[in-house]
């Protein structure tokens, strides 16, 4: 059987898997649609939110920047899991307490404001249409790769497939499908994993192996720094960024994490506030066996790739020829991959050899001279694409390709179906029958839902052919602004009985107004390519680029809300106490729908 | 009527101790969180530079592995002592 097969047929398997579960546990009333109807156990709320949360970003993108450009990107590992602690400590109880289903809701009712309700929903669908950009590149990669199609034929086929099979899940299908899918994504991630940290380090465990030695007795990490160092990169476990932009970044990842209202919705549905605490728990423990993996699929693609291309032992053995790519089996990879349009290599000297190195190093460009190379000849290697590629690059069995594609897409669709669902329900639920029309039907609520969510795919798949950026950089730019909107009314809310109703719409609309527009600067106004005065590679703000702004956006919003409250009339008693219930578990019944 | 209003004082009052202890809590977890991430893993990394850890040195290590651990521990602690503080101040559910 070849490849293509192989691979259409473990991901036939894990579809028809999760979409007879969606039709098993079909979506009745409305609120089943969106919350399950809270009967759902902490372990299996956590297993659902680690699927939920570890989109195409996590599973596809993020150990290929990290790979290529090493320590630096330390910090979507410690964002994309610190967040889960604010999350635990300062919303996720008390949001359970309050009883309600969406986020807005809650920032409606405790800022006593139909405003501040429509304004946090304004906020969540900016947030989750630029989360599902990131989701739509990340799937156009998968599907473009499995169906041995261009990369744009792969996101249309990709965007129906989200489509109907967010529409006829609902959150109680998502549930148990989301089980399903991330216990196909976690397995599709480690397996490769320990296979290739056998065959570097003997280690059975990746994340052991990362720190671990390789065959010669060398720590794997030194032989990475020397053999990437000798081509002229940047030594892997250095310190080479801007430390300030590298802690913004951090920071607005971990506050963005606790503002997006796919993942806080999910401890919505526990059945009790102790239940909440330990969910997000759980959730970390699975996010976790991902996230210790994936430095170590980075670094271990990374060595592998380097000596696949300088296949006799570094710059002085030489390049690997272009006979060699095109013939011999061990490089097929490479032609699979140059047809999506993601990986490309010419041999620009015509001396029938590859050479990959930093063309940018001055040290290199002496070497090059001398050596008559007049540049790069991997000319192209989209990070996206390096954990799909990953197990043909260490050519592991054809089962592991097959399973890394369905894994792949289990995390792509798990996370767009459960951000088109917040899309939906805070256009249906909270614009539609919370200000526009409290009269409308069931039936029409949830055809309203349904029409959000097709609307919003195709937002995102018309964006998502010219993406801002790789698929973990959009989805920072999601981060960036949940952080600075949602985290800080949530917080305040809660925290704090000074903040009053027009202190968080000002503080609301300040925070997301300064990082939309800093975003649009940089990235181009509504992800328009060419329309942007400015690029990440030289920012507005000194060293601040555009995926870390969110934490200073959060700041603004803070501070305008403190300051417009203390100027404005005070909380009302009834409010306050609203708070003071909402601090202390006791009386936590279940959820009332309005 | 008396009892009444005595009981509600004193539960007021418990509210209050509650919500202290939980904030103190709350305090405590995040100094390590920044500590761990921030800290280790960025800020003092060369302070710690000294440290080798499997071909590298200990921020490494704090900045892709360590971190992540130390915020499960975080929040499972925070979990455990909440839920005691829950029966302790008698407000759980």
């Amino acid at each position: 059987m070849d490849q293509f097969t192989i691979n259409l047929l473990f991901v036939g398997a894990s579809f028809a898997l999760y979409i007879g579960i969606a039709i098993w546990a079909r979506a009745g009333s409305t609120s089943e649609f969106y919350a399950a109807g809270r009967g759902i156990h902490p372990v299996t709320n956590g297993m659902a939110t680690a699927a939920d949360w570890m989109s195409a970003a996590s599973f596809i993108s993020m150990a290929g920047l990290i790979a290529f450009t090493g320590y630096d990107n330390s910090s979507f590992l410690m964002g994309w899991t610190g967040g889960y602690v604010l999350l635990a400590l300062l919303l996720a109880p008390y949001l359970r307490k309050f009883g309600k289903y969406t986020v807005s809701e809650f920032i409606g009712d405790r800022f006593y404001s139909q405003t501040a309700r429509i304004v946090a929903v304004i906020c969540l669908i900016v947030a989750s249409v630029t989360y599902v950009i990131g989701q739509m590149t990340g799937v156009g990669v998968a599907f473009g790769r499995f169906l041995e199609v261009s990369n744009t034929t792969g996101l249309l086929i990709g965007a129906g497939v989200v489509f109907a099979y967010a529409v006829f899940g609902g959150m109680k299908g998502v549930t148990y499908t989301q089980v399903a899918q991330y216990c196909v994504l976690i397995t599709a991630y480690t397996i490769p994993a320990i296979f290739i940290s056998l065959q570097l380090t003997g280690t059975p465990v990746p994340a052991l192996g990362l720190f671990g030695d390789t065959a010669s007795g060398e720590p794997l990490l030194t032989k990475l720094d020397a053999i990437v160092t000798e081509l002229g990169f940047n030594d892997y476990t250095a310190h080479h960024s801007n430390t300030l932009n590298m802690v913004l970044f951090t920071l607005s990842l971990m506050i963005g994490t606790a503002g997006l209202p796919h993942v806080i919705m999910r401890f919505f549905t526990v059945p009790k506030v102790s239940d909440a605490r330990w969910s997000a728990g759980w959730a970390l423990v699975f996010i976790a066996l991902l996230y210790l993996t994936a430095p170590a699929v980075g670094a271990m693609a990374r060595l592998n790739i380097t000596d696949m291309m300088w296949p006799n032992g570094g710059l002085e053995g030489g390049a690997v020829s272009v006979e060699d790519i095109d013939n011999d089996a061990r490089y097929d990879w490479m032609a699979t991959w140059q047809k999506t349009g993601l990986l490309d290599w010419e041999d620009k000297n015509g001396d029938g050899k590859i050479q990959y190195y930093n063309d940018k190093s001055e040290s290199m460009q002496a070497i090059a001279e001398e050596k008559g190379w007049v540049g790069n000849e991997l000319t192209k290697f989209n990070r996206d694409i390096l954990v799909l590629a990953n197990p043909e690059i260490a050519n592991l069995p054809s089962w592991v390709i097959g399973l890394v594609a369905a894994g792949g897409l289990a995390a792509a669709l798990s996370t767009a179906a459960g951000l088109l669902l917040a899309i939906s329900s805070a256009v249906s639920h909270d614009l539609i029958k919370g200000a526009i029309n409290p009269q409308i039907s069931e039936k029409s609520e949830l055809l309203s839902a349904r029409i959000a969510m097709g609307v919003a795919i195709v937002v995102a798949t018309y964006l998502g052919l010219n993406p801002p950026g790789f698929a973990a950089q959009t989805v920072a730019l999601a981060f960036g602004l949940a952080a600075a909107s949602i985290f800080p009314a949530l917080m305040m809310g809660i925290f704090s009985t000074r903040i009053n109703n027009t202190g968080a719409v000002a503080g609301m609309l300040a925070g997301l107004t300064v990082t939309l527009v800093y975003i649009f600067l940089h990235k181009g106004w509504l992800f328009i390519p060419g329309t942007n005065s400015f690029t990440d590679a030289d920012p507005l703000l000194g060293p601040i680029k555009s995926t870390s702004f969110g934490a200073i956006g959060a700041m603004v919003n803070f501070g305008v809300a403190y300051v417009v409250a203390s100027m404005t009339k005070e909380t009302p008693q009834e409010i306050k106490d609203l708070v003071e219930s909402v601090r202390i578990p006791r009386g936590a019944g279940a959820a009332q729908d309005h | 009527m008396a009892d009444q209003s005595t009981n509600s004082a004193q539960t007021a009052e418990a509210d209050k101790g509650y919500w202290q202890a939980n904030l103190r809590l709350i305090y405590i977890s995040l100094v390590i969180w920044a500590l761990v991430s921030f800290g280790f893993g960025i800020l003092l990394r060369p302070l710690l530079s000294g440290i080798a850890v499997g071909g590298t040195d200990l921020g490494f290590w704090f900045a892709q592995q360590g971190s992540i651990l130390v915020f499960l521990v975080l929040i499972f602690n925070y979990a455990w002592r909440m839920n005691k503080l829950d029966a302790e101040y008698g407000v759980e559910e």
